[in-house]
Protein backbone atom coordinates (compact mmCIF):
# COMPACT_ATOMS: atom_id res chain seq x y z
CA UNK A 1 0.00 0.00 0.00
CA UNK A 2 1.45 3.27 -0.98
CA UNK A 3 1.41 6.39 1.81
CA UNK A 4 0.62 9.46 1.69
CA UNK A 5 -2.71 10.05 0.91
CA UNK A 6 -4.17 13.35 2.77
CA UNK A 7 -8.15 13.84 2.93
CA UNK A 8 -9.29 17.15 3.86
CA UNK A 9 -12.87 17.60 5.49
CA UNK A 10 -14.82 21.12 6.22
CA UNK A 11 -12.07 22.54 7.03
CA UNK A 12 -12.31 26.22 8.54
CA UNK A 13 -9.61 28.35 9.51
CA UNK A 14 -10.22 31.57 11.68
CA UNK A 15 -7.25 33.69 12.44
CA UNK A 16 -7.56 36.59 15.36
CA UNK A 17 -11.10 36.24 14.60
CA UNK A 18 -11.37 36.48 10.89
CA UNK A 19 -11.75 33.68 8.44
CA UNK A 20 -8.69 32.74 6.13
CA UNK A 21 -10.05 29.05 5.00
CA UNK A 22 -13.33 28.37 4.67
CA UNK A 23 -15.12 25.01 3.85
CA UNK A 24 -12.19 23.19 2.34
CA UNK A 25 -12.91 19.29 0.99
CA UNK A 26 -9.84 18.05 -0.45
CA UNK A 27 -8.36 14.60 -1.34
CA UNK A 28 -4.60 14.61 -1.87
CA UNK A 29 -3.96 11.02 -3.59
CA UNK A 30 -0.55 9.28 -2.38
CA UNK A 31 2.08 9.69 -5.32
CA UNK A 32 0.87 13.15 -6.97
CA UNK A 33 1.99 16.07 -6.69
CA UNK A 34 -0.13 18.65 -5.87
CA UNK A 35 0.33 22.34 -6.94
CA UNK A 36 -1.75 25.38 -5.18
CA UNK A 37 -1.81 28.85 -6.97
CA UNK A 38 -3.71 31.86 -5.97
CA UNK A 39 -2.88 35.42 -5.40
CA UNK A 40 -1.71 36.45 -1.93
CA UNK A 41 -3.81 36.23 0.98
CA UNK A 42 -5.58 33.54 -0.41
CA UNK A 43 -5.15 30.68 2.56
CA UNK A 44 -2.06 29.06 0.64
CA UNK A 45 0.03 28.90 3.19
CA UNK A 46 -2.25 28.73 6.29
CA UNK A 47 -3.72 25.78 4.33
CA UNK A 48 -0.22 24.13 3.95
CA UNK A 49 0.79 25.00 7.94
CA UNK A 50 -2.39 23.33 8.80
CA UNK A 51 -0.96 19.66 7.37
CA UNK A 52 1.65 19.14 9.42
CA UNK A 53 0.04 21.37 12.67
CA UNK A 54 2.57 24.08 12.30
CA UNK A 55 -0.23 26.93 12.63
CA UNK A 56 -0.67 25.01 16.35
CA UNK A 57 2.46 27.36 17.35
CA UNK A 58 0.34 30.39 16.67
CA UNK A 59 -2.19 30.88 19.43
CA UNK A 60 -4.66 33.02 17.28
CA UNK A 61 -4.73 30.76 14.84
CA UNK A 62 -8.13 28.55 15.34
CA UNK A 63 -9.53 25.50 13.23
CA UNK A 64 -12.79 23.35 12.99
CA UNK A 65 -13.09 19.81 10.44
CA UNK A 66 -11.14 17.61 10.13
CA UNK A 67 -7.46 16.03 7.85
CA UNK A 68 -6.87 12.45 7.97
CA UNK A 69 -3.65 10.77 6.81
CA UNK A 70 -3.85 8.08 5.30
CA UNK A 71 -7.39 7.36 7.52
CA UNK A 72 -6.12 8.33 10.64
CA UNK A 73 -6.84 11.91 12.20
CA UNK A 74 -4.56 14.20 12.73
CA UNK A 75 -5.35 15.57 15.58
CA UNK A 76 -6.48 12.72 17.58
CA UNK A 77 -4.84 9.56 16.41
CA UNK A 78 -1.22 10.68 15.33
CA UNK A 79 0.80 12.30 17.75
CA UNK A 80 2.39 15.28 16.26
CA UNK A 81 5.98 14.38 16.44
CA UNK A 82 5.17 11.23 14.64
CA UNK A 83 2.87 13.58 12.20
CA UNK A 84 5.25 15.65 11.45
CA UNK A 85 8.14 12.91 10.75
CA UNK A 86 5.74 11.67 7.94
CA UNK A 87 4.70 15.09 6.47
CA UNK A 88 8.16 17.29 5.90
CA UNK A 89 8.34 21.02 5.02
CA UNK A 90 10.49 23.02 3.10
CA UNK A 91 9.77 26.54 3.82
CA UNK A 92 9.79 29.85 1.34
CA UNK A 93 13.43 31.10 2.70
CA UNK A 94 16.32 28.41 2.72
CA UNK A 95 17.14 28.23 6.55
CA UNK A 96 19.85 26.26 7.25
CA UNK A 97 20.41 25.83 11.16
CA UNK A 98 23.75 27.65 11.97
CA UNK A 99 25.47 23.92 12.14
CA UNK A 100 27.18 21.32 9.51
CA UNK A 101 25.68 20.45 6.56
CA UNK A 102 25.95 17.09 8.19
CA UNK A 103 24.22 17.91 11.05
CA UNK A 104 22.09 19.60 9.20
CA UNK A 105 20.85 16.45 7.46
CA UNK A 106 21.06 14.41 10.40
CA UNK A 107 19.00 17.13 12.87
CA UNK A 108 15.72 14.88 12.62
CA UNK A 109 16.99 11.35 12.58
CA UNK A 110 19.11 11.94 15.32
CA UNK A 111 16.42 13.69 17.54
CA UNK A 112 14.18 10.67 16.83
CA UNK A 113 16.90 8.37 18.14
CA UNK A 114 19.31 7.33 15.54
CA UNK A 115 22.50 6.88 16.43
CA UNK A 116 25.23 4.94 15.34
CA UNK A 117 28.08 6.69 12.85
CA UNK A 118 27.93 4.13 9.49
CA UNK A 119 23.77 4.71 9.38
CA UNK A 120 23.69 8.45 9.95
CA UNK A 121 26.89 8.61 7.03
CA UNK A 122 24.08 6.38 4.49
CA UNK A 123 21.54 8.76 5.63
CA UNK A 124 23.71 11.91 4.53
CA UNK A 125 24.65 10.71 1.64
CA UNK A 126 21.67 8.82 0.34
CA UNK A 127 19.37 12.38 1.19
CA UNK A 128 21.63 14.73 -0.12
CA UNK A 129 21.87 12.91 -3.59
CA UNK A 130 18.13 12.81 -3.65
CA UNK A 131 18.18 16.46 -3.29
CA UNK A 132 20.77 16.78 -5.95
CA UNK A 133 23.19 18.39 -3.68
CA UNK A 134 25.90 15.59 -2.56
CA UNK A 135 28.50 16.54 -5.83
CA UNK A 136 28.65 19.63 -5.12
CA UNK A 137 29.36 19.60 -1.08
CA UNK A 138 30.43 15.88 -0.75
CA UNK A 139 33.97 17.42 0.28
CA UNK A 140 32.62 19.70 2.94
CA UNK A 141 29.87 18.19 4.84
CA UNK A 142 32.03 19.74 8.03
CA UNK A 143 31.62 23.26 6.90
CA UNK A 144 28.63 25.34 8.02
CA UNK A 145 25.27 25.01 6.09
CA UNK A 146 24.45 28.94 5.99
CA UNK A 147 28.07 29.30 3.74
CA UNK A 148 26.39 27.45 0.75
CA UNK A 149 24.78 29.41 -1.77
CA UNK A 150 21.05 30.37 -1.56
CA UNK A 151 19.97 27.68 -4.06
CA UNK A 152 22.60 25.05 -2.37
CA UNK A 153 20.94 25.69 0.99
CA UNK A 154 17.20 24.92 -0.37
CA UNK A 155 18.63 21.62 -1.54
CA UNK A 156 20.19 21.15 1.34
CA UNK A 157 17.02 21.49 3.29
CA UNK A 158 15.12 19.45 1.07
CA UNK A 159 17.69 16.64 1.84
CA UNK A 160 17.10 17.61 5.48
CA UNK A 161 13.41 16.80 5.21
CA UNK A 162 14.15 13.59 3.10
CA UNK A 163 16.25 12.32 5.82
CA UNK A 164 13.51 11.78 7.81
CA UNK A 165 11.86 9.65 4.57
CA UNK A 166 8.42 11.24 4.24
CA UNK A 167 5.49 10.04 2.63
CA UNK A 168 4.24 13.46 1.84
CA UNK A 169 6.41 16.84 1.53
CA UNK A 170 5.05 20.28 1.37
CA UNK A 171 6.98 23.08 -0.60
CA UNK A 172 5.65 26.56 0.72
CA UNK A 173 6.89 28.87 -2.45
CA UNK A 174 10.36 27.29 -2.14
CA UNK A 175 11.85 28.79 -5.00
CA UNK A 176 10.21 32.56 -4.37
CA UNK A 177 13.76 33.12 -3.03
CA UNK A 178 15.91 31.94 -5.59
CA UNK A 179 17.76 32.44 -9.64
CA UNK A 180 15.98 30.66 -12.22
CA UNK A 181 18.91 28.22 -12.29
CA UNK A 182 18.25 27.40 -8.62
CA UNK A 183 14.62 27.38 -9.07
CA UNK A 184 15.38 24.64 -12.06
CA UNK A 185 17.63 22.72 -9.82
CA UNK A 186 14.84 22.29 -6.84
CA UNK A 187 11.99 21.74 -9.38
CA UNK A 188 14.08 18.67 -11.04
CA UNK A 189 14.23 17.19 -7.64
CA UNK A 190 10.42 17.81 -7.18
CA UNK A 191 10.06 16.26 -10.47
CA UNK A 192 12.25 13.13 -9.19
CA UNK A 193 10.88 13.62 -5.39
CA UNK A 194 6.95 12.49 -6.86
CA UNK A 195 7.97 9.44 -8.06
CA UNK A 196 8.18 7.88 -4.28
CA UNK A 197 6.43 11.18 -2.25
CA UNK A 198 3.53 12.68 -2.37
CA UNK A 199 3.96 16.34 -2.60
CA UNK A 200 2.01 19.56 -2.03
CA UNK A 201 3.62 22.89 -3.82
CA UNK A 202 2.09 26.07 -2.96
CA UNK A 203 4.06 28.60 -5.84
CA UNK A 204 2.89 32.24 -6.77
CA UNK A 205 4.75 31.16 -9.59
CA UNK A 206 1.64 29.57 -12.28
CA UNK A 207 4.48 28.29 -14.99
CA UNK A 208 5.83 26.68 -12.48
CA UNK A 209 2.79 24.77 -11.26
CA UNK A 210 2.54 23.98 -15.04
CA UNK A 211 5.85 22.68 -15.07
CA UNK A 212 5.75 20.21 -12.39
CA UNK A 213 2.41 19.45 -10.77
CA UNK A 214 0.11 16.87 -11.75
CA UNK A 215 -3.06 18.50 -10.31
CA UNK A 216 -3.72 21.84 -9.55
CA UNK A 217 -5.80 23.41 -7.36
CA UNK A 218 -6.81 27.55 -7.37
CA UNK A 219 -6.97 29.56 -4.42
CA UNK A 220 -9.35 32.79 -4.06
CA UNK A 221 -9.83 34.59 -1.17
CA UNK A 222 -10.07 30.99 1.42
CA UNK A 223 -12.10 29.38 -1.28
CA UNK A 224 -11.17 26.49 -3.40
CA UNK A 225 -12.48 27.68 -6.57
CA UNK A 226 -11.64 24.38 -8.69
CA UNK A 227 -9.16 21.80 -8.67
CA UNK A 228 -8.45 19.20 -11.74
CA UNK A 229 -5.35 17.92 -13.81
CA UNK A 230 -2.99 20.45 -14.22
CA UNK A 231 -2.84 20.23 -17.86
CA UNK A 232 -7.31 20.64 -18.11
CA UNK A 233 -6.87 23.59 -15.46
CA UNK A 234 -4.22 25.56 -17.43
CA UNK A 235 -5.93 25.38 -20.84
CA UNK A 236 -10.07 24.82 -20.12
CA UNK A 237 -10.36 25.84 -16.46
CA UNK A 238 -14.02 25.39 -15.36
CA UNK A 239 -13.85 28.63 -13.50
CA UNK A 240 -14.06 32.39 -14.73
CA UNK A 241 -11.94 33.33 -12.40
CA UNK A 242 -9.35 30.98 -12.65
CA UNK A 243 -8.82 31.88 -16.06
CA UNK A 244 -9.03 35.63 -15.24
CA UNK A 245 -5.77 34.47 -12.55
CA UNK A 246 -3.90 32.16 -14.79
CA UNK A 247 -4.07 34.61 -18.02
CA UNK A 248 -2.93 37.41 -14.95
CA UNK A 249 -5.93 39.90 -14.99
CA UNK A 250 -5.55 39.94 -11.29
CA UNK A 251 -3.27 39.04 -8.58
CA UNK B 1 19.20 75.34 3.91
CA UNK B 2 21.56 76.89 5.48
CA UNK B 3 19.30 77.00 8.69
CA UNK B 4 18.63 73.11 8.22
CA UNK B 5 23.14 72.68 8.25
CA UNK B 6 22.90 74.56 11.16
CA UNK B 7 20.06 72.93 13.25
CA UNK B 8 22.08 69.77 11.97
CA UNK B 9 25.26 70.86 13.79
CA UNK B 10 23.71 72.13 16.67
CA UNK B 11 21.98 68.62 16.63
CA UNK B 12 25.00 66.32 16.26
CA UNK B 13 27.07 68.63 18.93
CA UNK B 14 24.91 68.47 21.30
CA UNK B 15 24.39 64.31 21.22
CA UNK B 16 28.61 64.62 21.31
CA UNK B 17 28.65 66.60 24.39
CA UNK B 18 26.22 63.64 26.09
CA UNK B 19 28.43 61.17 24.52
CA UNK B 20 31.29 62.90 26.72
CA UNK B 21 29.78 63.68 29.57
CA UNK B 22 29.75 59.77 29.59
CA UNK B 23 32.84 58.74 28.78
CA UNK B 24 34.74 61.19 30.73
CA UNK B 25 33.81 60.36 34.22
CA UNK B 26 34.70 56.74 33.33
CA UNK B 27 38.68 57.89 32.39
CA UNK B 28 38.86 59.97 35.31
CA UNK B 29 38.01 57.35 37.59
CA UNK B 30 39.64 54.74 36.32
CA UNK B 31 42.30 57.25 35.72
CA UNK B 32 42.47 57.78 39.08
CA UNK B 33 42.47 54.55 40.81
CA UNK B 34 45.14 53.90 38.39
CA UNK B 35 47.30 56.66 39.12
CA UNK B 36 46.44 56.38 42.79
CA UNK B 37 46.86 52.68 43.90
CA UNK B 38 49.22 51.45 41.48
CA UNK B 39 51.79 51.95 43.24
CA UNK B 40 50.55 50.12 46.11
CA UNK B 41 50.41 46.90 43.84
CA UNK B 42 52.93 44.54 44.63
CA UNK B 43 53.12 40.71 45.42
CA UNK B 44 52.87 41.30 49.05
CA UNK B 45 50.08 43.38 48.76
CA UNK B 46 47.99 40.62 46.52
CA UNK B 47 49.17 37.53 48.27
CA UNK B 48 49.47 38.53 52.23
CA UNK B 49 46.78 38.64 54.53
CA UNK B 50 46.66 42.60 55.96
CA UNK B 51 48.68 43.49 59.31
CA UNK B 52 49.26 46.31 61.44
CA UNK B 53 44.99 46.75 62.31
CA UNK B 54 44.69 46.66 58.20
CA UNK B 55 47.18 49.90 57.77
CA UNK B 56 49.39 47.44 56.42
CA UNK B 57 50.31 43.80 54.93
CA UNK B 58 48.02 43.09 51.83
CA UNK B 59 44.45 41.95 51.02
CA UNK B 60 44.91 38.38 49.86
CA UNK B 61 41.66 37.25 52.33
CA UNK B 62 39.51 40.00 50.45
CA UNK B 63 40.37 39.06 46.99
CA UNK B 64 39.89 35.39 47.73
CA UNK B 65 36.63 36.33 49.92
CA UNK B 66 35.10 38.37 46.94
CA UNK B 67 36.08 35.78 43.96
CA UNK B 68 34.39 32.54 46.09
CA UNK B 69 31.27 35.48 46.79
CA UNK B 70 31.20 35.68 42.68
CA UNK B 71 31.63 32.42 42.16
CA UNK B 72 29.03 31.20 44.14
CA UNK B 73 26.10 33.71 43.69
CA UNK B 74 26.54 32.98 39.65
CA UNK B 75 26.71 29.42 40.14
CA UNK B 76 23.18 29.92 42.01
CA UNK B 77 21.70 32.12 40.17
CA UNK B 78 22.78 31.44 36.54
CA UNK B 79 21.41 28.32 35.96
CA UNK B 80 17.82 29.21 38.03
CA UNK B 81 17.37 32.15 35.88
CA UNK B 82 18.25 30.70 32.75
CA UNK B 83 15.66 28.24 33.42
CA UNK B 84 13.16 30.91 34.10
CA UNK B 85 13.60 32.50 31.10
CA UNK B 86 13.44 29.30 28.80
CA UNK B 87 9.93 28.80 30.50
CA UNK B 88 9.09 32.32 29.95
CA UNK B 89 10.50 32.74 26.55
CA UNK B 90 9.68 29.10 25.31
CA UNK B 91 6.99 27.49 27.14
CA UNK B 92 4.68 29.63 28.90
CA UNK B 93 1.97 31.49 26.93
CA UNK B 94 1.13 35.17 27.67
CA UNK B 95 -1.26 35.31 30.36
CA UNK B 96 -2.03 37.38 33.41
CA UNK B 97 0.47 34.99 35.67
CA UNK B 98 3.85 35.60 33.24
CA UNK B 99 2.30 38.95 33.11
CA UNK B 100 2.40 39.27 36.90
CA UNK B 101 5.97 37.63 36.83
CA UNK B 102 7.67 39.98 34.19
CA UNK B 103 6.19 42.49 36.43
CA UNK B 104 7.71 41.31 39.28
CA UNK B 105 11.08 40.18 37.47
CA UNK B 106 11.53 44.25 36.16
CA UNK B 107 10.33 45.06 40.22
CA UNK B 108 13.28 43.11 41.58
CA UNK B 109 15.91 44.88 39.43
CA UNK B 110 14.80 48.52 40.91
CA UNK B 111 14.80 46.90 44.82
CA UNK B 112 18.10 49.03 46.27
CA UNK B 113 20.68 46.48 47.23
CA UNK B 114 20.68 47.26 50.89
CA UNK B 115 16.97 45.61 50.78
CA UNK B 116 18.34 42.74 49.52
CA UNK B 117 20.84 42.86 51.66
CA UNK B 118 18.08 43.03 54.99
CA UNK B 119 15.57 40.58 53.35
CA UNK B 120 18.80 38.25 53.12
CA UNK B 121 19.54 38.48 56.26
CA UNK B 122 16.26 38.36 58.11
CA UNK B 123 15.67 35.00 55.37
CA UNK B 124 18.94 33.00 55.59
CA UNK B 125 20.84 34.64 58.54
CA UNK B 126 18.19 34.12 60.79
CA UNK B 127 15.43 32.34 59.79
CA UNK B 128 17.02 29.68 57.62
CA UNK B 129 19.34 29.66 60.70
CA UNK B 130 22.79 29.72 57.95
CA UNK B 131 24.19 32.21 60.19
CA UNK B 132 26.76 34.99 58.28
CA UNK B 133 28.26 32.71 56.14
CA UNK B 134 29.46 32.00 52.60
CA UNK B 135 26.22 30.60 51.86
CA UNK B 136 23.49 33.38 52.91
CA UNK B 137 25.86 36.12 50.88
CA UNK B 138 26.15 34.32 47.93
CA UNK B 139 22.26 33.51 47.79
CA UNK B 140 20.93 37.26 48.90
CA UNK B 141 23.55 37.86 45.95
CA UNK B 142 22.58 35.42 43.75
CA UNK B 143 18.49 36.90 43.93
CA UNK B 144 20.01 40.31 43.57
CA UNK B 145 21.43 39.39 40.26
CA UNK B 146 18.49 36.92 39.12
CA UNK B 147 16.56 39.89 37.20
CA UNK B 148 20.00 40.84 34.90
CA UNK B 149 20.68 37.27 34.26
CA UNK B 150 16.51 36.48 33.13
CA UNK B 151 16.33 39.45 30.96
CA UNK B 152 19.54 39.12 28.76
CA UNK B 153 18.88 35.51 28.62
CA UNK B 154 15.34 36.50 27.83
CA UNK B 155 17.07 38.80 25.10
CA UNK B 156 19.31 35.88 23.53
CA UNK B 157 16.38 33.72 23.65
CA UNK B 158 14.40 36.82 21.20
CA UNK B 159 17.53 37.11 19.09
CA UNK B 160 16.90 33.34 18.01
CA UNK B 161 14.99 33.66 14.87
CA UNK B 162 11.59 32.24 15.18
CA UNK B 163 12.36 30.33 12.21
CA UNK B 164 15.10 28.21 13.70
CA UNK B 165 11.96 26.89 16.25
CA UNK B 166 9.82 26.21 13.09
CA UNK B 167 12.39 23.94 11.40
CA UNK B 168 13.15 22.07 14.19
CA UNK B 169 9.20 21.46 14.72
CA UNK B 170 8.67 20.54 11.07
CA UNK B 171 11.63 17.97 11.75
CA UNK B 172 9.49 16.56 13.95
CA UNK B 173 11.21 17.68 17.42
CA UNK B 174 9.41 18.16 20.48
CA UNK B 175 9.97 21.49 22.39
CA UNK B 176 12.17 20.35 24.81
CA UNK B 177 14.44 19.29 21.94
CA UNK B 178 14.05 22.00 19.59
CA UNK B 179 14.81 24.22 22.92
CA UNK B 180 17.65 22.03 23.27
CA UNK B 181 19.21 22.00 19.74
CA UNK B 182 17.50 24.74 17.72
CA UNK B 183 17.37 27.70 20.51
CA UNK B 184 19.87 27.49 23.00
CA UNK B 185 23.35 26.78 21.24
CA UNK B 186 22.51 29.95 19.62
CA UNK B 187 21.26 31.94 22.21
CA UNK B 188 24.05 31.20 24.44
CA UNK B 189 26.85 33.96 23.59
CA UNK B 190 24.00 36.48 24.66
CA UNK B 191 23.88 34.22 27.97
CA UNK B 192 27.31 34.72 28.48
CA UNK B 193 26.79 38.56 28.10
CA UNK B 194 24.37 38.27 31.09
CA UNK B 195 26.60 36.12 32.96
CA UNK B 196 29.13 38.79 32.56
CA UNK B 197 27.06 42.13 33.53
CA UNK B 198 26.26 39.96 36.54
CA UNK B 199 29.91 39.10 37.79
CA UNK B 200 30.49 42.93 37.80
CA UNK B 201 27.49 43.84 39.96
CA UNK B 202 27.94 40.79 42.47
CA UNK B 203 31.76 41.58 42.94
CA UNK B 204 31.19 45.16 43.36
CA UNK B 205 27.92 45.48 45.42
CA UNK B 206 28.76 46.05 49.32
CA UNK B 207 25.50 46.60 51.25
CA UNK B 208 24.23 43.04 50.20
CA UNK B 209 27.09 41.23 51.86
CA UNK B 210 27.16 43.30 54.76
CA UNK B 211 24.60 41.66 57.09
CA UNK B 212 24.85 38.13 55.46
CA UNK B 213 28.85 37.18 55.09
CA UNK B 214 30.93 40.24 55.45
CA UNK B 215 33.89 39.72 58.14
CA UNK B 216 35.59 42.93 59.25
CA UNK B 217 38.96 41.68 59.80
CA UNK B 218 39.33 37.56 59.21
CA UNK B 219 43.05 37.14 58.36
CA UNK B 220 42.33 33.43 57.40
CA UNK B 221 41.21 31.87 54.50
CA UNK B 222 37.52 30.39 54.56
CA UNK B 223 37.31 26.91 55.31
CA UNK B 224 33.68 25.98 54.03
CA UNK B 225 30.89 27.61 52.86
CA UNK B 226 29.33 28.31 56.56
CA UNK B 227 32.37 30.43 57.44
CA UNK B 228 32.62 34.44 57.11
CA UNK B 229 34.93 36.10 54.20
CA UNK B 230 36.19 39.08 53.73
CA UNK B 231 35.56 40.89 50.49
CA UNK B 232 37.01 44.08 48.39
CA UNK B 233 33.92 46.38 48.41
CA UNK B 234 33.56 45.62 52.05
CA UNK B 235 37.12 46.01 52.71
CA UNK B 236 37.78 49.56 50.73
CA UNK B 237 34.58 50.62 52.86
CA UNK B 238 35.94 50.06 56.17
CA UNK B 239 39.19 51.43 55.47
CA UNK B 240 38.08 54.48 54.37
CA UNK B 241 35.45 55.50 57.08
CA UNK B 242 36.07 53.38 59.95
CA UNK B 243 40.00 53.13 60.59
CA UNK B 244 41.67 56.72 61.00
CA UNK B 245 44.93 56.91 58.66
CA UNK B 246 45.29 53.63 56.21
CA UNK B 247 47.84 55.15 53.52
CA UNK B 248 45.87 56.27 50.54
CA UNK B 249 47.87 53.73 48.37
CA UNK B 250 46.12 50.83 50.60
CA UNK B 251 42.73 51.98 49.55
CA UNK B 252 42.85 53.05 45.92
CA UNK B 253 45.00 49.30 45.73
CA UNK B 254 42.43 47.63 46.62
CA UNK B 255 39.93 49.71 44.18
CA UNK B 256 41.85 49.05 41.82
CA UNK B 257 42.26 45.33 42.29
CA UNK B 258 38.29 45.25 42.35
CA UNK B 259 38.35 47.10 39.28
CA UNK B 260 40.64 44.59 37.54
CA UNK B 261 38.94 41.28 39.01
CA UNK B 262 35.76 42.26 37.11
CA UNK B 263 37.97 43.27 34.10
CA UNK B 264 40.08 40.19 33.97
CA UNK B 265 36.66 38.67 34.41
CA UNK B 266 34.72 40.22 31.58
CA UNK B 267 37.44 40.04 29.06
CA UNK B 268 38.02 36.46 29.73
CA UNK B 269 34.46 36.17 29.34
CA UNK B 270 34.31 38.21 25.77
CA UNK B 271 37.19 35.98 24.58
CA UNK B 272 35.18 32.97 25.16
CA UNK B 273 31.54 34.12 23.52
CA UNK B 274 33.68 34.83 20.45
CA UNK B 275 35.53 31.93 20.23
CA UNK B 276 31.86 30.43 20.79
CA UNK B 277 30.24 32.47 17.60
CA UNK B 278 33.67 31.37 15.56
CA UNK B 279 32.88 27.72 16.13
CA UNK B 280 29.98 28.10 13.88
Amino acid sequence: MSAGGISIRDLNIRWGGESVLRGLNLDIVPNELLSIIGPSNSGKTTFLRSLNRLNDLDPGISKTGRILLDGRDIDREIGIEELRKRIGMIFALPIPLPISVYDNVTYGPRLAGVRGKDTLDRIVEDSLKAAFLWDEVKDRLKSSGQKLSGGQQQRLCIARTLALEPDVILFDEPCSGLDPISTAKVEDSMLELRKRHTIVLVTNNTKQAARVGTRTAFFLMGEMVEVGQTGLIFTSPADKRTEDYIVGRFG
Amino acid sequence: MKNEAAKEKIGFGALLVATLVIVVPVILIVGLIIARGFGALSWEFLFTMPRDGMKAGGIFPAIVGTFILVVTSIAFALPIGVMAAVYLHEYARENLLTRIINLAIINLAGVSSVVFGLFGFSLFVIFLKFGVSITAGALTLGIMTLPVIITTTREALRAVPQSYREVSFSLGASRWQTVRHAVLPFATPGILTGAILSVGRVAGETAPILFTVAAFYLPRLPHSLGDQVMALPYHLYITTTQIPNVPEGYRYGTALVLVGLVLIVNVAAVILRSKMRHRK
